[in-house]
């Protein structure tokens, strides 16, 4: 991809990147500070508003289910799963970067499936805890948590909690599709016949971006 | 060639290669769809929003002939509103409370958004970047014709909000929370509401899209030799601009999405222990109110520097051009634009002193407020330096020019008042206010957007506009503009509300009434101004006179050196490569030196 530039010349000048990156990257490195400000936006007005009331329900009560595990008390173990599947899958898109990077087809193919696994599988999970959490009665405007010192808490924890995540959820699913976009173009031959797959590299960085998010809505919603 | 491949990396091993980057840039087939509707060259999709900001903008300035109507005349009745607007906005030809907030709320969204944001962005950047740099296109004409078309989609969406029943947003441009939140507040609260947030999403995503193009293409494709220090003023604005969209638009996304759920899903995020008129208590509890404040205002103080650095940058250029001297200060007019950038993200708060703010944090945002004097002082100084000894030349573009700094002088001296928090007590919400946003931000934005529109239009069009036509709508407008605003201050001293329908009924504020006809006839004039304006930029479209020099206005920027009328590509051979900075005027005995000059023996590198 890059066009080598010899030592010595003035970047700036003039006539080429100063960063040595084709626009679309440049575009989307630019598009994830704009959509860091979205989601610091988000979770700015969670913080404020947290602060701003009585109590706040604890999340170690309120996130203690696992799947076919009757009503069992495993705080945390769920969503733990979860950034972990998370994690897993931007762990194989590095791989499918690096494999692009050495023009390797296959192995490019092989790791961007894993990846869309690793997306989808979060989703499901995302959907298992949403359904689980709707069964318990809560939604956007009902909150059948009580706070932690056991005092009525306001419905804002649920507000919160199905907004910014359904926002990075929808971040996951956009981001699962656009995998699959790539693997499709892959599969195509496209990126074998422009010679490199920066487009792999570009979603890549969303994907990598979209797990960053999860960490600071994970830790803002679960651990604190 | 050589050039394009290290612009674009991938160019040269690439098979699907945009058609921009093709060296010839028409030899493939247009038709009316490709080149008119869905064009991807940036000079026709310029011209699109600038035909969309203008058609908005007559929309925009109706609407202020109606409710400055109301406001002059509160006692007539005027039978043709009755016959055109129906009985349920005009009843008796009288415009009705619901309607006269329906109108100031479109009014400020339309003008704001639409034609100083869309309107004036959206056409300079787009027609600008490219020929200014150098450059056939911009980074991703396909991300950027979606841009355009986004923009068109939250235009209908806007549009459409007119013509439902319950009528379009009457909660003000800013749409606070409760009113904008609760459908059952007021008419405006229902169906045009939600009309008023999609199309807002709508533009966010168009105005995301222009900016990271904007952005990308300003870093990347620069020609040989551009360097960042040698770009016209015109692209740093354009540059700055963008970075402040990009950076604060997705916070106002954000706002927008709790709103949303705060109207439909039931939540609590602005709402808190609410009775409406009926007696009813709302069962919403612990939101607040002055979050939606923070999340607009995180926008809404950067979105003023939105609209009035593009016109600073189109100013600094025309007025170089036609003072025939470099601009004075070129590193300290970007330095202050800089400034202006940053402190534009710190001085929000300035926008909710009497909130109820702290008042400890409330000094420390009228300290940061008060700073920005300093880079805007800066500028205008660096104006003023420009015009000193000049050669001027008078043309429309020049005038408007001036007036623009002119207003933003005015208007920035107020800003210094209200910038005060204790000031801003007595001061807030008041026609003082008004008085000051419309001379700093609309008037100037307005001012600078002419200045633009008369100096490139030879570029747009190949055609100029009719020179008797623009002085009349130049004079017009700027003693219009300061007839219109500046008995305003007076009222605000005296402490007249904004946002009222009838101040008849006040003593303190009838003294006021033949004031309120005097403006109020005072804007239909100048309204009527702008629609010569629209007549000699149509009109002129098709029969002005025709453009036959390269160069008309001997200037040194690159856009000169491009045909008369520029073909998708902009230039048919080889792209200019630039050698020195943009303002060479009246220098060595010569009038002007064009930036493609290669730099003479006894010439340091500049």
């Amino acid at each position: 991809m890059a066009h080598s530039v010899p030592a010595g010349q003035k970047w700036w000048s003039g006539g080429k990147s100063p960063f040595n990156v084709e626009y679309g990257k440049l575009m989307m490195w630019y598009f994830l500070m704009s959509d860091a400000f979205t989601f610091g936006a988000f979770l700015i007005s969670y913080g404020s508003i947290r602060f701003a009331t009585n109590g706040w329900p604890d999340p170690n009560e309120v996130f203690r289910a696992f799947p076919l595990m009757g009503d069992t008390h495993l705080p945390l173990v769920f969503v733990s799963l979860m950034t972990f599947i998370l994690i897993m899958s931007s762990v194989t898109m590095v791989l499918a970067v690096a494999a692009g990077h050495q023009n390797d087809r296959k192995k490019v193919t092989f790791y961007m499936i894993l990846t869309i696994i690793g997306g989808l599988m979060f989703l499901g999970c995302q959907a298992w805890e949403w359904t689980h959490l709707h069964s318990e009665g809560a939604w956007w405007g009902r909150n059948p948590f009580v706070n932690a010192d056991g005092s009525a808490a306001t419905t804002n924890f649920t507000n919160f909690f199905f907004t910014i995540t359904g926002f990075h959820g929808f971040h996951v699913f956009s981001g699962v599709i656009i995998n699959i976009i790539m693997l499709i173009k892959n599969l195509r031959g496209d990126f074998e016949k422009r010679g490199h797959y920066l487009m792999i590299e570009k979603a890549g960085l969303y994907w990598h971006f979209v797990d960053l998010v999860w960490v600071f809505v994970f830790t803002c919603f679960y651990l604190l | 060639m050589s050039n394009e491949a290290t612009l674009h990396g991938h160019a040269a091993t690439s098979h699907d290669a945009d058609v921009h980057h093709d060296e010839h840039g028409h030899h493939h087939k247009e038709t009316f769809i490709t080149k008119y509707v869905f064009s991807q060259d940036h000079k026709m999709i310029a011209k699109q929003f600038l035909i969309t900001g203008m058609i908005w903008a007559i929309l925009g300035g109706l609407m202020s002939v109606l409710f400055r109507l109301q406001l002059g005349y509160p006692d007539a009745h005027f039978q043709i509103l009755e016959d055109l607007l129906g009985s349920k906005w005009a009843k008796g030809g009288q415009i009705q409370p619901e309607f006269y907030y329906a109108l100031v709320t479109m009014h400020g969204t339309v003008l704001v958004f639409f034609v100083l944001t869309g309107g004036l962005s959206g056409t300079f950047a787009n027609f600008l970047i490219p020929l200014q740099l150098g450059a056939r296109d911009m980074a991703s004409p396909m991300l950027n014709m979606l841009s355009y078309w986004f923009f068109w989609l939250a235009s209908v969406t806007m549009l459409s909000s007119l013509f439902v029943e319950t009528g379009p947003a009457s909660g003000g441009w800013t749409s606070y929370p409760p009113l904008s939140a609760l459908g059952d507040a007021s008419e405006g609260s229902k169906i045009g509401m939600d009309l008023w947030i999609i199309s807002m999403a709508l533009f966010v995503v168009s105005s995301l899209l222009g900016g990271l193009n904007y952005i990308s293409t300003i870093l990347n494709l620069r020609t040989k030799g551009m360097s960042m220090t040698r770009m016209p003023l015109t692209i740093w604005a354009l540059f700055f601009t963008a970075i402040l969209g990009v950076l604060s638009f997705p916070v106002l996304l954000s706002g927008f999405i709790l709103l949303l759920f705060d109207r439909h899903g039931g939540t609590s995020f602005y709402l808190s222990d609410i009775y409406i008129a009926s007696g009813k208590a709302l069962p919403n509890e612990g939101g607040s109110a002055i979050l939606y404040q923070h999340l607009f205002w995180f926008l809404g103080h950067p979105e003023v520097y939105i609209i009035i650095l593009p016109a600073m940058g189109l100013v600094s250029e025309v007025m170089s051009v036609n003072a025939r001297k470099p601009i004075f200060g070129y590193m300290a007019m970007v330095g202050s634009m800089f400034a202006i950038a940053v402190l534009a993200f710190l001085v929000w708060a300035h926008h909710m002193f009497v909130t109820g703010l702290n008042p400890f944090l409330g000094s420390v945002f009228v300290l940061l407020t008060l700073l920005i004097a300093v880079p805007s002082a800066i500028k205008v100084f660096n104006w003023l330096t420009t015009l000193w000894k000049g050669n001027i030349r008078f043309t429309p573009a020049m005038l408007f020019a001036i007036g623009f700094v002119s207003m933003f002088i005015s208007g920035g001296l107020t800003g210094i008042f209200l910038g005060n928090s204790t000031l801003d007590i007595q001061l807030h919400d008041t026609y003082f206010v008004i008085a000051h946003f419309h001379i700093v931000m609309g008037v100037s934005g307005i001012l600078g957007m002419f200045a633009g529109i008369y100096h490139w239009f030879p570029k747009m069009y190949g055609r100029y506009l009719n020179n008797t036509m623009a002085y009349i709508h130049f004079w017009i407008t700027l003693v219009g503009a300061y007839l219109i605003f500046w008995p305003m201050h007076y009222e605000g001293l005296a402490g007249m509300p904004r946002r009222y329908l009838d101040y008849s009924g006040w003593l303190s504020f009838n003294q006021f009434g033949g004031l309120n006809r005097f403006i109020s006839t005072v804007a239909m004039i100048v309204f009527a101004a702008q629609l010569l304006f629209v007549f000699n930029f149509f009109y002129s479209i098709f029969k002005g006179r025709r453009v036959i020099t390269q160069n008309p206005w001997g200037a040194t920027t690159l856009e000169w050196t491009a045909p008369i009328r520029p073909g998708h590509g902009n230039w048919p051979g080889e792209i200019p490569e630039v050698h020195r900075w943009a303002y060479d005027y009246a220098k060595d005995g010569r009038d002007f030196i064009p930036q493609t000059e290669p730099l003479g023996s006894n010439e340091s590198a500049h």
